[in-house]
C-alpha cells in the first residue's frame, strides 16, 4: 500500500438492529466514506449517532445489513470464508475506550499483547514471540519488565498503551480507535495521542478515529465525517469542517466545544439543534458538493439555505 | 453585601491503609467556600480532589481516616436564623446522615446510570430524601418533585415521575440526579465530574442548568473536574491540586491568565485548543508520585523542569502573589530570593491570544 491509495471504502453501509417485530433500529443508515493509507479519518457525533456501530461493522463485529465495505481492494461486507476473515483480522485492529474493561485481568501483559500472534501462529519459537512482544512494548513506551505484570498493576495511561501495543502487534494497515482517549485524564490524553501519532509515522497505519472530543479530533484527523442519527451529515477535511461548517448539526457540535478561556466561556451560550423541529429530513437529502472534498447532506432547497447561513452561528 | 462563609477547611490530612502501607492522600488542604460562589478543584486522577469532597460528605472509604484538620460548616438555623457552626469531622456517622449528607450538602456524581437506582421510579427517587429528612407528606413531596423536574428542564414531568432511569437518555438522567440533589434545598452542591460521561452538546446544557439553579437559589457549588473548559465556564475560584495538596489557588482570571506554578503551566499547555497544530501535544513528563512513600520536598519537583535545589529538600509553603489577596502558590519559585523564571513562551503566546479574544468578546 502506498500513501494516498484508498485503503478502505465504505459504500452505502446500512446497519440495522431488529429489536422486536415492530421495531428496527437503524443505527447506521446509508453512509459512504473512504480512508486513504496512512491518514487519520475522524468520525464525530453524539452518543447514538452510529459512530461506534460504523467502526464495529467495518471490522465485522456485526454483519452489515446492506452496502459494501471494500478493504484493500477486496469486498469484505458479504459472506466471507474463514481464511478471508482471519486475514482481515490481522490487517485491521481495534483500540477500545476503556482499557480496564478490554484487557483480560487474569492474563499477563505478555500474553495479552501476544494473543494476535498466538491465534495466527505468527512465530516459529517462543523466544521469537516474546521478543516481538518486548519490542512492541518498548515501542509504546513501556519496558520489557512490564511484560510479566497484570493489567491492574498499571495506571490508566499505561493500560491504554498496552491496548495500543496489542492492536499494533500484527502490523495492521487500519486501526479503529473507538473513543480510545475519552476515559483518560487530560494530561494523559495528550501522551496517548502523541504515541498514536508517532506509531502512525513509524508503521504507516491508517486510523479511523472515533471520538466526541472535537478539539482532539481536529488536532488529530486529516479528514472528518460528522454523523448524526446514522446519517453522514457533513464530510470534509478538518480545515473545511471547522472553518466553514454548513450543516446546522455540525454547527451545534462546534458551538458546544468548551473554550478554556474564562472571559469567552462565561458568556458563551451553546446553540441547540433539534432534528425534530429543524424541518430537515435526512432520508430525502443527498450529498451536495460544497468545495474541495467538502460535502453536506441535504436537499437542493436546504443546500441554498445552508449556503446563505454559512458563516453565521446557525 | 458581606460574603458569608459556609465551609471552611483547615489543614485537612487524610490517609488510607492499603496493603499494610499508609497512603497519605490529602496532605494539608485549606480552602473556604462562600455563599453563592463556585469553586473548582482541578487535578489529575489520584491528586485527591474526590477524596477531599468525600470527606466533606462523610463518605470516605472504610480504610480511610481523617488524621487531622477540621471541616467547619456554617448555616443559619431554619427557624431562628441564628448561625450555627459544626466541625463535620467530629460528627458521628448518624449525625452526618441525618443532618448534613443530602440535606445541607448534596452531591452530583459522574455517571448518572450508576448513581440512580434502576429498580425505582424517578418520582420515588426524588421524593425519598424529602420524606426521609423532612418527613414531608407524600402528596406534598410528589408536587415538589414534579416542580423540581420542571425546574431542571424535563418536559412533561408528571409522566416522567412514573418512569424508570433506563427509559431516559443520559442527559435527562443527569438532570434527574440534579433534581434529587436539590430536593432538600441544600446550601452546598458538590459536582464530581458532572459532565464527563455526557456528550459535548449536553455537557454545556447541564452546566448552564447548574449555573441557572445556583443563581436562583443562591447555593454554593464545588466542582471537581479535570476539564479546564468546564472550569472556565463555571468557576469563580480555582484550586489546583497535585499529590494531595493545593499547589495554586486564585480567582479564575488569576489561574487562567496569570498562572504561576509550573504544574498549572503544564495543565494549561496540555490541552489542545482549536488552533493547535504542533507536531506533538505538550505533555507533563513523568508520572505522579507514589503517596505511600513519604514525600521529600516538593512532590512535583521530579517532573518539574524549573525545579530548584531547595525543592528536593524542603516542601514549599503557600506564597502570596504580590498585589493579590486571593492568588496563592506553593512553589519556591515565588520566594523573593528565587531566580526569576517565566512561563514557557508557547503558553505566554496562548494566554496573550486568550486575553485578546476575551477583550474582543466583551
Amino acid at each position: 500500500m502506498n500513501k494516498g491509495d484508498t485503503i478502505l471504502e465504505v459504500k452505502n453501509l446500512k446497519q440495522y438492529f431488529k429489536v422486536s417485530r415492530k421495531l428496527t433500529v437503524k443505527a447506521v443508515d446509508d453512509i459512504s466514506f473512504s480512508i486513504k493509507a496512512g491518514e487519520t479519518y475522524g468520525l464525530v457525533g453524539e452518543s447514538g449517532s452510529g459512530k461506534s456501530t460504523t467502526g464495529r461493522s467495518i471490522i465485522r463485529l456485526y454483519e452489515p445489513t446492506a452496502g459494501q465495505i471494500i478493504f484493500e481492494g477486496k469486498d469484505i461486507s458479504g459472506d466471507m470464508s474463514k481464511e478471508a476473515l482471519s486475514t482481515l483480522r490481522t490487517k485491521m485492529a481495534m483500540i477500545f475506550q476503556d482499557p480496564m474493561a478490554c484487557l483480560n485481568p487474569r492474563k499477563k501483559v505478555l500474553d495479552i499483547v501476544a494473543q494476535g500472534l498466538d491465534i495466527h501462529h505468527a512465530y516459529s519459537s517462543t523466544e521469537e514471540r516474546n521478543e516481538k512482544v518486548y519490542k512492541m512494548l518498548e515501542m509504546v513506551g513501556l519496558s520489557r519488565e512490564h511484560a510479566n505484570r497484570y493489567p491492574h498493576q498499571f495506571s490508566g495511561g499505561q493500560r491504554q498503551r498496552i491496548g495500543i501495543a496489542r492492536a499494533l502487534i500484527m502490523q495492521p494497515d487500519l486501526i479503529i480507535a473507538d473513543e480510545a482517549i475519552s476515559a483518560l485524564d487530560v494530561s494523559i490524553q495528550a501522551q496517548v495521542v502523541n504515541l498514536m501519532k508517532r506509531m502512525q509515522k513509524e508503521t504507516g497505519a491508517a486510523y479511523l478515529f472515533i471520538a466526541h472530543d472535537l478539539s482532539m479530533v481536529k488536532y488529530f484527523s486529516d479528514r472528518i465525517g460528522v454523523l448524526h442519527l446514522g446519517h453522514m451529515v457533513e464530510t470534509g477535511t478538518a480545515e473545511e469542517i471547522f472553518s466553514n461548517p454548513l450543516h446546522p448539526y455540525t454547527k451545534s457540535l462546534l458551538s458546544a466545544i468548551p473554550h478554556p478561556n474564562p472571559r469567552v466561556e462565561k458568556t458563551r451560550k451553546s446553540f441547540t439543534y433539534d432534528y425534530k423541529t429543524s424541518g430537515l429530513d435526512y432520508t430525502k437529502g443527498t450529498q451536495h458538493h460544497v468545495d474541495g472534498s467538502h460535502y453536506v447532506l441535504c436537499t437542493d432547497e436546504e443546500f441554498e439555505t445552508f449556503k446563505k447561513n454559512a458563516g453565521k452561528p446557525y | 453585601m458581606e460574603r458569608q462563609k459556609i465551609l471552611e477547611i483547615n489543614d485537612l490530612n487524610i490517609s488510607f491503609k492499603t496493603e499494610g502501607k499508609k497512603l497519605k492522600a490529602i496532605r494539608g488542604v485549606n480552602f473556604d467556600l462562600y455563599k453563592g460562589e463556585t469553586i473548582a478543584i482541578v487535578g489529575e486522577s489520584g491528586s485527591g480532589k474526590s477524596v477531599t469532597t468525600k470527606a466533606i460528605m462523610g463518605i470516605l472509604a472504610k480504610n480511610g481516616t481523617i488524621d487531622s484538620g477540621e471541616i467547619m460548616y456554617t448555616w443559619n438555623d431554619e427557624k431562628t436564623g441564628e448561625p450555627h457552626t459544626v466541625d463535620i469531622t467530629k460528627l458521628t456517622e448518624k449525625q452526618i446522615q441525618s443532618e448534613i449528607r443530602g440535606r445541607k450538602i448534596a452531591m452530583v456524581f459522574q455517571d448518572p446510570m450508576t448513581s440512580l437506582d434502576p429498580t425505582m421510579t424517578i418520582g420515588k427517587q426524588i421524593m425519598e430524601p424529602m420524606i426521609y429528612h423532612y418527613h414531608t407528606p407524600k402528596e406534598e413531596a410528589w408536587k415538589k418533585a414534579v416542580q423540581l423536574l420542571d425546574e431542571v428542564g424535563i418536559v412533561d414531568p408528571e409522566a416522567r415521575m412514573k418512569e424508570y432511569p433506563h427509559q431516559l437518555s443520559g442527559g435527562m438522567r443527569q438532570r434527574v440526579v440534579i433534581a434529587i440533589a436539590l430536593s432538600c434545598d441544600p446550601y452546598v452542591l458538590i459536582c464530581d465530574e458532572p459532565t464527563t460521561a455526557l456528550d459535548v452538546t449536553i455537557q454545556a446544557k447541564i452546566l448552564e442548568l447548574i449555573q441557572d439553579i445556583q443563581k436562583r437559589k443562591g447555593i454554593s457549588v464545588i466542582y471537581i473536574t479535570h476539564d479546564l473548559g468546564v472550569v472556565a465556564k463555571v468557576a469563580d475560584f480555582v484550586n489546583v491540586m497535585y499529590a494531595g495538596k493545593i499547589i495554586e489557588k486564585g480567582t479564575i482570571d488569576e489561574i487562567f491568565y496569570d498562572p504561576r506554578h509550573p504544574y498549572t503551566w503544564g495543565l494549561l499547555s496540555a490541552m489542545p485548543d482549536l488552533d493547535t497544530d504542533d507536531d506533538e501535544l505538550y505533555t507533563i513528563p513523568g508520572s505522579p508520585p507514589n503517596l505511600t512513600h513519604e514525600v521529600q520536598g516538593d512532590a512535583f519537583a521530579p517532573r518539574n523542569a524549573y525545579a530548584l535545589n531547595i525543592d528536593k529538600r524542603l516542601e514549599p509553603p503557600m506564597f502570596s502573589v504580590p498585589g493579590s489577596k486571593t492568588h496563592k502558590v506553593a512553589s519556591w519559585l515565588m520566594h523573593p530570593n528565587a531566580p526569576k523564571i517565566d512561563m514557557p513562551a508557547s503558553l505566554r503566546k496562548r494566554i496573550d491570544k486568550m486575553k485578546k479574544e476575551g477583550a474582543a468578546h466583551e
